[in-house]
C-alpha cells in the first residue's frame, strides 16, 4: 500500500493496518482505499453520527498481530451448535468445533475463492461509510456460510467474536448465502477476553434468497472499555422470510448498523431488538427497512432500559417506494430510564412514497411507574423485586420474540448475573 | 390489631388528618364514612405506607408493632392489606406470577419455605372462585384491560390469595353495579374470621347492607367526629352529613 499523502487522523489510524488479503474483487478494495483517503473519522455533524461520538475509536493506537494461540475460556451460546470462532478477525480453528453439515458450506473467508467472495461489497456500500471502507479494505477474515437450495439446517451454527489485548482492531466481514427454500439458524455472539480500548468493526452481507427463511440471533456482550460498530446489510428475494435479535448486554460503545432491503414481494421481515445499559454505555442501533417490492410485512420492535450514566440511541428508518403497495410495516420503540442521568435519543422515520399501505411507527420513553412500583410494594413485593419484575415485563415484549431456548437462557444468565434480573 | 392514635398526616405542606383516633380489634368490621375531602383515602394511603405523606405526630401500633416505621412491604407482610380504590393497570406483568412472587417473598419474610407450583395454582383455583373471577383473568396482566368491576375483585381475590391481618377496603364499592356489589362483599363477608378485622372505607351506606359493620365512624375535617354502629350509616344516608358539620361546629 502506497503512503497516504494526507495526514488525517484516519490515515494515520489505517497506516497501522494491515491491508486485506482475501479475494475481495479489486474494484471493492480500490474504492475502499479512495474513499478512506478523501475522509476522515465521522463526527456529530454528520447526520448519520449525531449522538455517537467515535473519538475514543479514533484515538486507538491499532496494534495488529496476525496470529493467535494463546488458550481463551470457552465462549458459547448453544452448546451443541457448530462453531466457529475468531479472535481479533483471525480464525482460530483450534476453538471452533462441529461436524459438517449436508448442503451448508462454512469455512473462513482465508479459504475462499474470488468466485465466492464476488458479490462482497454488493450490499455494505464503501461510499460514505469509512467503517465499512475499513472493512473492505483491511478486513482479515470472517465467516462464510452458503445454504444449498432446499436445505433445511437443523443444526444451529453459532459464530463466536472475541476479542483481547489492548488497542486492538479487528476488522471482520461475513458473508452468508441462503439459497432458495432454504432454512437456517445462526446465533453471533461478541466477546472480548481481557481486553482493553479495543475496536471491533464487523460488516456482514446476508443474501436471503427466494422463499428462505433466515434467523439470525446476535448477541453482543463485551466489557466495558471496549468499542463495537457492527454493520448487517440484508437482501431478500421474493417470498423470503428473515429474523434478526439483536441484544446488547454490555460494550462501552456499540453502533449497530442493520438495512435490510426487502427487494421481493411477499416478505417477512422481523427486525428486534433489546438493549440493557449501566455505567457509562453508549448503545446506538441504526436500522433501516426499505421496502422496494408490494405486498410484504416488516415488524421492528426495540426496547431499552437504561440506568446509570448511560445513553442510548434509535435511530430507525422505514422506507416504502413508490411501487411498494400493499405494505404493512410497523416499527415501535420504547425505553425506561432508571436514573436521572440515563439519556436516550429515539427517531423513529417513516418515509412512504405508495398510497396504499399500512405503517405505523412510535416511541416511548419514560420511567418505571411508581404507582405500579407501589401497588407491588403494597402487596409485600420488596421495592427492588417491584421494579425487576417491572422491568422484566418491560423488556420481556422482545425477549420473548427469541424462539432460541439457549439463546434465551444464556441472555436470562447474562441478565441474572449483570443486572440481578430474573427473567 | 390497630390502633391509630392523635394521627396527624399532611401532603405538600397541607394537613389532612387532624388528630385521629381509631382502635380495631381482631373479628370487628369497621366501617368509615365522611363526606369528600374528609381524610378518608389519606387515612388508607397512610396506612399502607404511601411516602408521599408526611407524618408530623401521632402514632400507629399494629399488633404490638410501631406500623409507622415499616415500609410498605413490610406492612403487608405484617398483614396488613389495603384494596386500592384505583387499582393500578401494570401491562407486561402477569397477576398470577407478582402473586407468587408476594406471596413467596411473605413467606420468606416470615420465615416459612417457598410456596410449590402446585400449592399455588391450587390456591389460586380456590381464591379465584371465591369472587367468581375467570381464571383466565387471573393469569392476564395486573389489572390491564380489565373492567371496573373485575379490577375491584382482582383486589378482592389478591386479599383472599394473601390472607391478611386486617384489610382496608378504600371504595371497593365506588363505580360497582349491583351484581359486582355482591360478589365482592361476599367474597369480603367468606375472608372474614374471628383472626382477622377489616376497615371499609367508604362513600355509600349501600356497601353496609351486603357487608354488615360492627362499628360506623364518621371522618370529617381529618378527626373521626362521631362513632356508632351500623344504625349511624342508615342515618347519613337519609340525612347527609350536614347535621353532622353543624354537630362538629357548635361543639
Amino acid at each position: 500500500m502506497s503512503t497516504p499523502l494526507s495526514t488525517t487522523k484516519l490515515a494515520k489510524f489505517t497506516t497501522a493496518l494491515i491491508p486485506t488479503s482475501l479475494t475481495f474483487s479489486q474494484d471493492v478494495i480500490e474504492d475502499a482505499l479512495a474513499q478512506l483517503n478523501s475522509s476522515e473519522f465521522p463526527t456529530t455533524r454528520n447526520e448519520q453520527w449525531k449522538y455517537t461520538r467515535v473519538g475514543k475509536i479514533a484515538a486507538i493506537e491499532p496494534q495488529i498481530k496476525t496470529e493467535y494461540t494463546r488458550k481463551l475460556p470457552k465462549y458459547s451460546i448453544a452448546e451443541n451448535a457448530v462453531t466457529f470462532v475468531f479472535e481479533n478477525g483471525i480464525f482460530r480453528s483450534d476453538l471452533s468445533y462441529g461436524e459438517v453439515i449436508n448442503g451448508v458450506t462454512i469455512k473462513p473467508l482465508t479459504a475462499c475463492t474470488a468466485a465466492e467472495l464476488a458479490s462482497v461489497g454488493q450490499l455494505a456500500k464503501n461510499e460514505g461509510n469509512v467503517f465499512n471502507s475499513m472493512n473492505s479494505a483491511y478486513a482479515s477474515d470472517g465467516i462464510y456460510v452458503h445454504i444449498a437450495p432446499n436445505t433445511h439446517v437443523q443444526k444451529k451454527i453459532q459464530i463466536i467474536q472475541i476479542l483481547t489485548g489492548n488497542q486492538t482492531v479487528a476488522n471482520s466481514r461475513n458473508y452468508l448465502f441462503c439459497d432458495k427454500f432454504s432454512t437456517a439458524e445462526l446465533i453471533f455472539g461478541a466477546f472480548s477476553y481481557e481486553a482493553t480500548n479495543s475496536f471491533n468493526n464487523v460488516v456482514t452481507e446476508i443474501f436471503v434468497e427466494e422463499n428462505a427463511n433466515l434467523t439470525i440471533d446476535k448477541i453482543q456482550y463485551e466489557e466495558a472499555g471496549n468499542y463495537t460498530i457492527a454493520t448487517e446489510n440484508v437482501q431478500q428475494a421474493k417470498d423470503s422470510t428473515f429474523t434478526i435479535n439483536t441484544l446488547t448486554l454490555n460494550g462501552t460503545l456499540v453502533r449497530n448498523n442493520l438495512t435490510i432491503n426487502v427487494a421481493g414481494t411477499n416478505c417477512t421481515t422481523n427486525l428486534n431488538g433489546a438493549y440493557l445499559l449501566k455505567e457509562n454505555q453508549h448503545v446506538d442501533n441504526h436500522t433501516v427497512v426499505d421496502h422496494l417490492a408490494p405486498h410484504c410485512n416488516s415488524n421492528e420492535l426495540y426496547k431499552g432500559v437504561i440506568d446509570d450514566k448511560a445513553t442510548a440511541v434509535f435511530n430507525g428508518k422505514v422506507f416504502v417506494r413508490k411501487d411498494a403497495q400493499k405494505i404493512n410495516a410497523f416499527q415501535s420503540n420504547g425505553n425506561v430510564l432508571l436514573s436521572d442521568n440515563a439519556a436516550v435519543n429515539s427517531k423513529p422515520e417513516l418515509e412512504i412514497y405508495a398510497d396504499d399501505v399500512k405503517c405505523s411507527h412510535g416511541s416511548t420513553t419514560g420511567q418505571l411507574d411508581e404507582e405500579a412500583v407501589f401497588y407491588l410494594r403494597a402487596r409485600g413485593l420488596s421495592e427492588k423485586s417491584a421494579r425487576h419484575l417491572m422491568v422484566s415485563a418491560f423488556i420481556g415484549d422482545v425477549l420473548e420474540k427469541i424462539e432460541s431456548e439457549e439463546v434465551m437462557a444464556f441472555t436470562q444468565k447474562i441478565l441474572q448475573e449483570r443486572f440481578g434480573w430474573e427473567f | 390489631m390497630i390502633t391509630i392514635k392523635n394521627l396527624h398526616a399532611s401532603i405538600d405542606g397541607k394537613e389532612i388528618l387532624k388528630g385521629l383516633n381509631l382502635e380495631v380489634k381482631a373479628g370487628e368490621i369497621h366501617a368509615i364514612m365522611g363526606p369528600n375531602g374528609a381524610g378518608k383515602s389519606t387515612l388508607a394511603s397512610v396506612l399502607a405506607g404511601r411516602e408521599e405523606y408526611e407524618i408530623t405526630s401521632g402514632e400507629i401500633n399494629f399488633d404490638g408493632a410501631d406500623l409507622l416505621e415499616m415500609s410498605p412491604e413490610d406492612r403487608a407482610r405484617e398483614g396488613l392489606f389495603l384494596a386500592f380504590q384505583y387499582p393500578i393497570e401494570i401491562p407486561g406483568v402477569s397477576n398470577v406470577n407478582f402473586l407468587r412472587t408476594a406471596l413467596n417473598e411473605i413467606r420468606e419474610y416470615k420465615g416459612k419455605e417457598a410456596i410449590s407450583a402446585k400449592d399455588f395454582m391450587a390456591l389460586v383455583r380456590e381464591k379465584s372462585a371465591i369472587v367468581e373471577l375467570d381464571a383466565k383473568l387471573a393469569s392476564r396482566s395486573v389489572n390491564e384491560g380489565f373492567s371496573g368491576g373485575e379490577k375491584k375483585r382482582n383486589e378482592i381475590f389478591q386479599m383472599a390469595m394473601l390472607a391478611p391481618k386486617l384489610a382496608i377496603l378504600d371504595e371497593t364499592d365506588s363505580g360497582l353495579d349491583i351484581d359486582a356489589l355482591r360478589i365482592v362483599a361476599s367474597g369480603v363477608n367468606k375472608l372474614k374470621s374471628s383472626e382477622n378485622a377489616t376497615i371499609v372505607i367508604t362513600h355509600y351506606q349501600r356497601l353496609l347492607d351486603y357487608i354488615v359493620p360492627d362499628f360506623v365512624h364518621v371522618l370529617y375535617d381529618g378527626k373521626i367526629v362521631k362513632s356508632g354502629t351500623k344504625e349511624l350509616a342508615l342515618e347519613l344516608e337519609e340525612k347527609g352529613y350536614d347535621w353532622i358539620k353543624a354537630e362538629v361546629e357548635n361543639n
